[in-house]
């Protein structure tokens, strides 16, 4: 049998930011999103990364397993579920091996097409990049119908959920915007945490290594009082956030 | 009550004491006790001394008068009304002593460097009093010479106190100083054997220094008015009595290294006891602690600027471990290691003593999330694998210097220093020349590899093996003058005093371009390397061309070349024969040296250029790690222990936010990490937790930051007192943060 190949961008053998406890994420390359504050622009196109085989991650995987027994294996990018035979295979043989699984991301697709590779993840790390259908759209380019039923479907099969959120300043944080988000997100039992993701100016560089202009340009970090005013709405609507 | 009985009560055995009379404590730290009025007052005039010290271009003051001995200063103090332990080096704090006996020209630079003039009565006395220095020098082959400026063997104790020699200070407040002195009376007595040779005649000599030193310890209490012929009767006097044994070491040794041992649960024995019966109150005891500590803090040696160039930020490495488990399985944790560790609350972060944590998976959970705590938030504690080390040292071993482990009051070692690998490398392409060094034959004249389109990976190896035997021999003849030479002029009297008169000694070697080495080889062997010559016909850059594994990527393909290179050189090293019958070992450590060998060694095939500084101890190249700290932990941790039992140094940075989320994430994840690299067979790991901005602004702006710690290749230094190369070596090393 042919072995299966994915393309990656890179591995965090001590990842600590995407999941609970320390991890072992592998960030997969390619993503149908052109997001406008995203960190890791090098990770969006289709071609790039380099090729690896399932078995050739999986000893790399277990070779650090004194670090990430009690954390796991996180697969991010870039969009994982870009790559659904790749994810579900590893996420499976990850889960085979012992290791707690997790799944980053924007719930871009269709369930036809990610329901198996999320079932393979015992955690959903799942990026509602904005609550206005319209917003998410011009943030990222496509709406959010994709990720909200995603998230249904983990509320209807009990699938813990953590969900993330970036501030970005003149976009989503906005008050409204948050309270509307905070008060749809506390009805969901699946609903462990929300991270709230300030928008950083850290990924400058990436963008200029790019050689594309930076589409958050002037774009300023939010403030502490302002993350401080985001983090209570979320907490007020008897979510778990964590800045 | 009383200290329960056994073997100790006749002999000097201090494991036996603490193995009978410790206490572990599983508790949380919420026992401890804030510093009182007096330590904050007392702390504040020294940390105003020490902005002075740092005004006056580091050196406080020197008495350039007074020959040091353990007797030969008038009792010091800091603020006799407010200090609960006394007792300084010179007759103020901060000031410094000349110590000749390792070389009396070293004096002459150091005093020349500060202002200073040597004083003619001084001066006069090495007219005829020989030193170590002019010991070495005289015995010297011109090869050990030749390696030695062309700095392939670096760093050598040859004009500098070797250090590394842990004298067992605790046995002085168990026994008392007369219990001790017969005990030495009667091993000399014992000391006459079949035939009195010279190995015989040193060594009885040696114990007649051993108890001249013992009354003079006795002597220099005295001055403070404390009679310590009899054992101490409490906290306060076991504290008291064994700083003054420490203080006699660092008044006549100014060794590389003075490392204090393993005594904080020996003194919980003492505290246990005062707090039961009531006699001193947690508080009072925590402030015997801190103004101990303060003493350790100021420990001073007038040292040369070429010195501060290697060894930068005025180590000491009063290195003091704290934790471990006893080989009956209990940990040795106790509320004093606690109370250690808390001074760094206390008084704030500080370089020194140099505070090791004996990680063990099995110490308890509470001191391992104080340890990750106080790590996070002053970077201040190294940790070594106990589980690894307990094995070969026991229960009752210390850390010499950074990294090097030895039985306490049992074993010592002789300190090697180190050879720079990467420019073996480089002599090895060169046919033994020297690029660095006007183009000059150095080593062996063997086949020159540069004339060839792409080096040769087999050709290569081949070389490099016969030029590190060659090395490796040479080394161990360089350390057999150093160290008889270091004996004969600058014995250390009272440190032996304080040791067995039977001991394992090593003859300490050490490396230094491991990762710079391996990824060279990597680079030959995987990718194609051109050579480039210079004028004189020799290779003085390379081109590679494609990629190479590196070193830090937990890929086998270049850690085995690593792990090769260690096998072999300690296989080389322990061929030779060595002074006093020491047993070869070998470090990979770098202390801030790594910055000056970098400095000396031309472009080498990985990329790295000619004067880049190479990675610190075992670390991987700055930013060639690219799969995150455990991968870069695994590849490290791959290096055999049992190949280079003198340690094996591995500096670990990263950015707070790059640990975990919250506090309690961050502290859990660090745990994870050290668990990982330690049941990985990792032998040391340096902890920062800082902004990479932080220590830019602290470059430019040293006042605001007067106790910045940051952990260097096994000990700890006050960031803004290295040179600004080694604060830029700092800061360009990988950080670990992912966004």
């Amino acid at each position: 049998m042919q072995e299966i190949c994915g393309r990656i961008h890179s591995l965090e053998s001590f990842g600590t930011l995407d999941g609970p406890g320390v991890r072992f994420v592998v960030f997969l390359q390619g993503c149908p999103l052109r997001c406008r504050y995203c960190h890791n622009p090098d990770t969006q196109p289709f071609g790039g990364g380099r090729e690896v085989t399932v078995s050739e991650l999986m000893r790399q995987i277990e070779s650090c397993r004194n670090f990430i027994r009690s954390g796991g294996v996180t697969l991010s990018g870039g969009e994982p579920l870009a790559q659904p035979e790749f994810a579900r295979e590893l996420l499976t043989r990850c889960r085979a091996a012992g290791f707690h699984t997790a799944l980053d991301t924007s719930g871009a697709y269709a369930l036809s097409h990610s329901r198996s590779v999320i079932e393979a993840a015992d955690l959903l790390l799942l990026d509602i990049k904005a609550f206005d259908p319209e917003l998410c759209r011009r943030l990222t380019g496509a709406d959010n119908s994709n990720a909200l039923a995603t998230l249904d479907d983990c509320e209807a099969k009990g699938k813990p959920v953590w969900i993330r959120h970036v501030l970005v300043p003149g976009y989503t944080l906005e008050l409204s915007q948050l309270q509307e988000l905070a008060a749809f997100l506390a009805r969901f039992r699946c609903v462990e945490r929300v991270e709230l993701l300030p928008f950083h100016r850290m990924a400058e560089f990436k963008w200029r290594q790019l050689g594309v202009e930076d589409p958050l340009a002037g774009i300023p970090e939010p403030t502490a009082a302002e993350v401080k005013t985001a983090e209570e709405i979320f907490t007020a609507a008897g979510l778990t956030a964590v800045v | 009550m009383d200290f329960n009985d056994g073997a100790w009560r006749t002999e000097v055995n201090v494991r036996d004491f603490i193995q009978l009379n410790y206490t572990p404590y599983d508790g949380d730290r919420e026992f401890l006790a804030p510093p009182t009025a007096r330590t904050l007052r007392l702390w504040e005039e020294l940390s105003e001394r020490m902005k002075l010290e740092r005004e006056r271009n580091g050196v406080y003051d020197i008495d350039e008068k007074t020959i040091s001995t353990i007797t030969s200063h008038e009792a010091g103090y800091i603020d006799r009304e407010l200090e609960t332990i006394v007792g300084l080096q010179t007759d103020e704090p901060l000031k410094r002593a000349i110590m000749p006996f390792g070389g009396i020209r070293l004096i002459h630079t150091e005093l020349e460097a500060y202002g200073r003039k040597m004083d003619p009565t001084v001066e006069h006395v090495f007219r005829y009093r020989k030193t170590h220095n002019d010991g070495v020098f005289d015995v010297y082959t011109d090869e050990m010479k030749r390696v030695r400026h062309a700095g392939v063997i670096t760093g050598l104790p040859d004009s500098y106190g070797r250090g590394r020699i842990i004298g067992d200070y605790r046995r002085v407040p168990l026994y008392g100083v007369d219990f001790l002195i017969e005990e030495k009376k009667r091993a000399k007595r014992e000391m006459v054997f079949d035939v009195m040779d010279s190995d015989l005649i040193r060594r009885r000599e040696e114990v007649a220094e051993q108890i001249k030193s013992l009354g003079e310890l006795k002597e220099m209490a005295q001055k403070y008015g404390f009679d310590i012929s009899r054992p101490a009767q409490d906290t306060k006097e076991a504290i008291q009595w064994l700083y003054f044994a420490y203080l006699a070491a660092v008044k006549e040794q100014n060794g590389a290294a003075m490392s204090i041992g393993r005594i904080s649960t020996f003194l919980d024995c003492y505290a246990e006891r005062d707090l039961a019966s009531g006699k001193y109150t947690e508080s009072e005891i925590q402030e015997f602690v801190d103004h101990f500590i303060m003493k350790l803090r100021i420990v001073r040696f007038l040292r040369t600027p070429a010195y501060d160039e290697l060894f930068s930020g005025d180590p000491t490495w009063v290195t003091e471990s704290v934790g471990g488990m006893s080989l009956d399985g209990r940990h040795m944790v106790t509320k004093m290691s606690y109370r250690f560790l808390h001074t760094l609350v206390n008084l704030g972060p500080a370089p020194e003593p140099n505070l090791t944590v004996l990680w063990s998976a099995r110490l308890p959970e509470n001191f391992k999330r104080f340890c990750a705590d106080i790590s996070i938030q002053t970077s201040s504690i190294q940790y070594e694998n106990d589980d690894l080390m307990r094995v070969k040292f026991g229960d009752d071993y210390g850390i010499a210097c950074c990294v090097s482990a030895m039985r306490i009051g049992k074993q010592m070692q002789f300190f090697g220093a180190r050879c720079n690998l990467a420019k073996a490398l480089l002599y090895a392409i060169n046919g033994g020349r020297d690029v660095k060094c006007n183009n000059e034959q150095i080593g062996p004249a063997i086949p020159f590899l540069g004339n060839c389109e792409y080096l040769d990976y087999n050709e290569v190896m081949r070389n490099f093996e016969e030029i590190t035997d060659w090395l490796a021999k040479l080394y161990i003849d360089t350390l057999n003058i150093i160290h008889y030479m270091h004996d004969k002029y600058c014995y250390e009297r009272i440190e032996m005093a304080l040791h067995d008169e039977e001991i394992v000694r090593t003859m300490a070697g050490g490396i230094a371009g491991l990762s710079v080495l391996a990824d060279s080889l990597s680079a030959i062997k995987y990718a194609k390397v051109k050579p480039i010559m210079n004028e004189a016909g020799l290779v003085s850059e390379f081109i590679t061309e494609g990629d190479f594994p590196k070193f830090g990527n937990n890929d086998d393909r270049v850690d085995s070349i690593a792990v090769g290179i260690v096998k072999s050189f300690q296989r080389k090293l322990a061929r030779h024969k060595t002074y006093r019958n020491s047993k070869p070992t070998m470090s990979i450590l770098t202390i801030t040296s790594n910055v000056m060998y970098g400095k000396k060694t031309a472009s080498t095939p990985d990329g790295r250029k000619s004067g880049e500084p190479f990675a610190p101890g075992a670390n991987p190249m700055h930013g060639r790690d690219v799969n995150g700290a455990v991968a870069s932990l695994k590849s490290v941790a791959k290096l055999p222990y049992d190949y280079a039992e003198d340690g094996i140094s591995n500096t670990f940075s990263i950015v707070p936010g790059s640990l975990g989320k919250t506090p309690e994430e961050k502290r859990e994840n660090l745990i994870t990490l050290l668990d990982g690299y330690f049941a990985e067979r990792g032998h040391h790991l340096n902890v920062n937790v800082l902004h990479r901005e932080m220590l830019l602004d602290a470059m430019d702006h040293p006042e605001k930051y007067p106790q910045l710690t940051i952990r260097v290749s096994g000990y700890a230094v006050n960031f803004i007192r290295l040179t600004r190369e080694q604060q830029l070596d700092v800061v360009n090393r990988t950080f670990h943060n992912r966004f």
